[in-house]
């Protein structure tokens, strides 16, 4: 993907934000549109490890739990402001990624998934044992005043995630078009001609663990304030985990283009659907998308489109 | 002080439920250790053998473990249809890895998800003449509830064992992991062999789920903290073999209960974890593996 | 330690579980040489191409590559210093272009960046005669224009030691001609080659010196007339 026309997309999002805060539209497009682009973030971190590396994380609820919790923390004890939430978030959520891929990134995959998966139950644990963040009762947050320009907190906290979205994909597009993404590339096609070309497979994969792991803290560290009812089985959602594997796959995995389209299209449907059915029925409706996506066109969309035009890349 | 009783109660009631993780562990020991599918659904199929059970025992009052004994060729189909898609989607493209683990999350998630909608996120328990009660040995009391799958589990693993190194289609099971070219020389399918086998895993669910809704009461999301206690099984008990799985389900039965006791009962599923992290970083071969 | 210190191999051992798949190897290979290592099937020839590309680790003995003692190094760091190899079964990158194969050893194992790396990998593809390739996706190539792109990625790392592991195995008589010329190439440009065959009419046109190893132990080594004539090599296959 060329600098230009990821610059193009950029600006067009910015304008298309600005113009919906300026639409003064009913709060609830606001409270959608924040999930949406929370799962463009959350799918775009997910895809840096799993459709640039090829190592399947099924542990986002943990980071992105961790990245809420943390801000619990943060804003129970020092009261502290939003800025610094968003780098907490991601710090602690990235040393979690660096962590766990230190840990396994040495053996085959599939044990850095099945840990990704049993982390996720050890942390909920840990959070429902600890009271000072309010254990399995859940926790109140108080949201700060109004601000100025935006007509609620939540209209804000919508363009905070804007912004977070727009870092996010220029995160995923920086390092798909450098040196980096080559080798990440090149690890996720064959890891053992990589590490005999060269490629440094240890460093490059937890390079890409704890970037991942960092942006789904990052998603995760405003929420607090968007739901003002922190409790372990809302951060730590299984939605999580299926929506952000589901949005790369069903968009396209190999860029970053794949993640915003699956996000976009699966999010704003979900956001439609749950209006309409439950939400149970909504998540088994993914659920099977998801694997009719994995078996049939486990390129995506964007896959589904390239064989269309008779590209000889997949 | 320990206490002496305490610590001999923990102890017991740790084999005790050892040797029922075994019989969760067994499938996976099969699947992941003979054949090397990732089948992270197995715990959740075991949630499924445990509400059929659920459901035939309120509904016909049917025992438990007959009923899980009677699901058995049901949940065996179900393993030989999965097996199959799985193969013809994933394993002959060589794409296991990354699809095939994205594969069996979505099964996961679809039969969670499915019991969800259907038995909504309730415990469901059942009834039967000895799960109440427990016999005494001195200090240490023995649940019956626990003791008694725990026997189950002691006679399915010896039936799986025996099956194994005895029978034709048994041995063609270890075999075609590390020599499909000899097997189909032996007019053997490798492919037919290998739906038999993760037939078989899946079939153990159906009695492993019998097993688990005994214990205790059971919910949908329960599958999920069995993930990490089934594969850390596997792996130190290595990969394959069927009494290392036994022997390893046993130890982390006996940590987790002494962790209970001492620690408190949340922390029990830390320890699987743990465990698996440590035998994957020091023994990835497991305590008996090759 | 020899005088020339190039390649040392000493006493390197590896087991699998019960399997003793090398029993204390020992060879040397000089600089500029064209050295070939051959055995039957099963007899450790890639074991020990992996233990010295870094891809396994030998539970006994030590490799030393030019004064380094390669114990602990991992692959990634001996390619940087020197070492290349070409995998028995191609293992090219699927899902990119012939050329963009070649760009990933020229950025992480030469440092060679941006237009330099892209004269450097249109050079190599003119070696290989892959040039019209460059654009296709490496998934798409025939069976000799893989084992050429597979030559072609282990010289991008700018080695000084390559080791190709049965780079001709199931060509045509001509496509091998093919292939020596190229290694013969890299040869005359200083490039130490170890090559692993069965085809003898290879071993024999290309090797100076050759070791010859049969169920983990090296039981032959020295010039192409004299390993032919050893009886104990004649065995190792015949018996096999």
């Amino acid at each position: 993907m060329r600098g230009r026309t990821f610059g193009v997309v950029v600006i067009g999002m910015v304008l298309a934000g600005v113009l919906f805060t300026r639409l003064g539209a009913n709060q609830y497009y606001y409270f959608a549109a924040y999930v949406i682009l929370q799962y463009v973030v959350l799918a775009t971190a997910w895809n840096i490890l799993g459709g640039y590396t090829g190592y399947v994380n099924f542990g986002t609820a943990a980071f992105f739990a961790l990245g809420a919790y943390t801000s619990v923390v943060l804003i129970k004890g020092f009261a502290a402001p939003l800025p610094v939430l968003l780098a907490a978030g991601a710090a602690v959520a990235g040393l979690l990624g660096l962590g766990i891929g230190y840990l396994t990134l040495r053996l085959r995959g599939v044990f850095f998934s099945i840990a990704t998966l049993a982390l996720a139950v050890v942390l909920q644990t840990m959070v429902i044992n600890w009271d000072y963040v309010g254990g399995a009762r859940g926790i109140s947050v108080v949201r700060p005043g109004r601000l100025p320009f935006f007509g609620s907190y939540v209209e804000f906290l919508f363009a905070v995630m804007l912004l977070l979205a727009i870092f996010a994909i220029a995160v995923a597009w920086w390092i798909e078009t450098s040196r980096i993404g080559r080798g990440l590339a090149a690890i996720r096609d064959n890891e053992e001609a990589a590490e005999c070309m060269g490629v440094p497979t240890l460093r490059l994969k937890l390079i890409a663990t704890t970037v991942s792991g960092s942006l789904m803290g990052v998603a995760g560290a405003p929420f607090p304030y968007y739901v003002t009812f922190v409790e372990p089985s809302s951060a730590f959602n299984l939605d999580y985990a299926v929506n952000s594997l589901a949005m790369p796959m069903i968009g396209g995995t190999t860029t970053w283009v794949g993640p915003v389209i699956g996000a976009i299209l699966l999010g704003t449907t979900q956001q439609v659907a749950t209006v309409t059915i439950s939400s149970a029925l909504n998540l088994l409706i993914v659920g099977i998308i998801l694997v009719a996506f994995v078996i049939l066109a486990p390129d995506g969309i964007l896959g589904l489109v390239q064989r269309l035009k008779g590209g000889a890349r997949a | 002080m320990v206490s002496l009783d305490l610590l001999a109660n923990a102890v017991v009631a740790g084999i005790l439920l050892g040797g029922f993780y075994a019989a969760v562990s067994l499938g996976v020991s099969i699947a992941f250790g003979l054949l090397d599918v990732v089948n992270i659904a197995h715990p959740v199929f075991v949630i499924l053998g445990s509400y059929a059970v659920y459901v035939t025992n309120t509904a016909f009052g049917l025992d438990p473990i007959v009923a899980g004994i009677v699901f058995t060729p049901v949940f065996y189909l179900i393993g030989v249809v999965v097996y199959r898609i799985y193969y013809v989607s994933f394993e002959k493209k060589g794409q296991e890895s990354l699809r095939g683990l994205v594969f069996f999350f979505g099964v996961l998630f679809i039969v969670e998800v499915g019991l969800t909608l259907k038995y909504g996120v309730d415990y469901r328990l059942v009834e039967a003449q000895y799960i109440g009660e427990s016999l005494r040995f001195g200090p240490v009391g023995i649940a019956l509830r626990l003791l008694v799958p725990c026997v189950v589990a002691v006679l399915l693993t010896l039936v799986l064992y025996l099956y194994l190194a005895k029978t034709f289609v048994g041995r063609a099971i270890k075999a075609v992991s590390q020599d499909s070219l000899a097997l189909r020389l032996m007019g053997a399918d490798p492919v037919k062999v290998k739906d038999v086998a993760f037939g078989i895993a899946i079939a153990t669910a159906s009695l492993a789920g019998a097993l688990l809704i005994m214990i205790g009461p059971v919910e949908p999301s329960m599958n999920r903290e069995y993930i990490g206690r089934v594969f850390a099984v596997a792996v130190l008990g290595g990969m394959g073999s069927i009494g290392g799985t036994f022997l390893a389900a046993v130890i982390i039965g006996v940590a987790e209960s002494l962790t209970s006791t001492f620690f408190g009962p949340s922390w029990a599923v830390a320890v699987s974890f743990g465990v698996l992290l440590l035998a994957l970083a020091v023994r990835p071969a497991g305590l008996f593996g090759s | 330690m020899t005088a020339d210190g190039f390649l040392e191999v000493e006493n390197v051992t590896k087991r699998f579980g019960g399997f003793q798949a090398l029993s204390s190897v020992s060879l040397h290979v000089r600089q500029g040489e064209r050295f070939g290592l051959i055995g039957p099937n099963g007899s450790g020839k890639t074991t020990l191409i992996n233990c010295i590309s870094g891809t396994l680790r030998n539970d006994a003995g030590r490799i030393v590559f030019e004064g380094h003692d390669l114990t602990a190094v991992p692959a990634h760091r001996r390619t940087r210093l020197g070492i290349a190899r070409s995998f028995q079964i191609p293992k090219p990158f699927a899902s990119m272009t012939v050329r963009d194969n070649l760009t990933i050893p020229l950025e992480y194992a030469a440092r060679a960046h941006g237009v330099d790396a892209t004269e450097q990998a249109r050079a190599i593809l003119r070696l290989m005669g892959l040039e019209a390739k460059a654009h296709a996706a490496a998934a798409t190539l025939t069976q000799i224009e893989m084992r050429k792109l597979e030559l072609g990625r282990a010289m991008a790392a700018k080695p000084k030691l390559l080791v190709a592991d049965e780079a001709m195995a199931g060509l045509s008589s001509a496509e091998v001609d093919d292939i020596l010329d190229i290694l013969f190439q890299l040869n005359a440009r200083g490039i130490t080659i170890i090559m692993i065959e069965h085809i003898m009419r290879a071993v024999m046109r290309f090797c100076e010196r050759i070791a010859v190893l049969d169920a983990g132990e090296k039981i032959a080594e020295g010039g192409p007339e004299a390993i032919l004539a050893n009886a104990a090599v004649e065995r190792a296959y015949l018996g096999q």
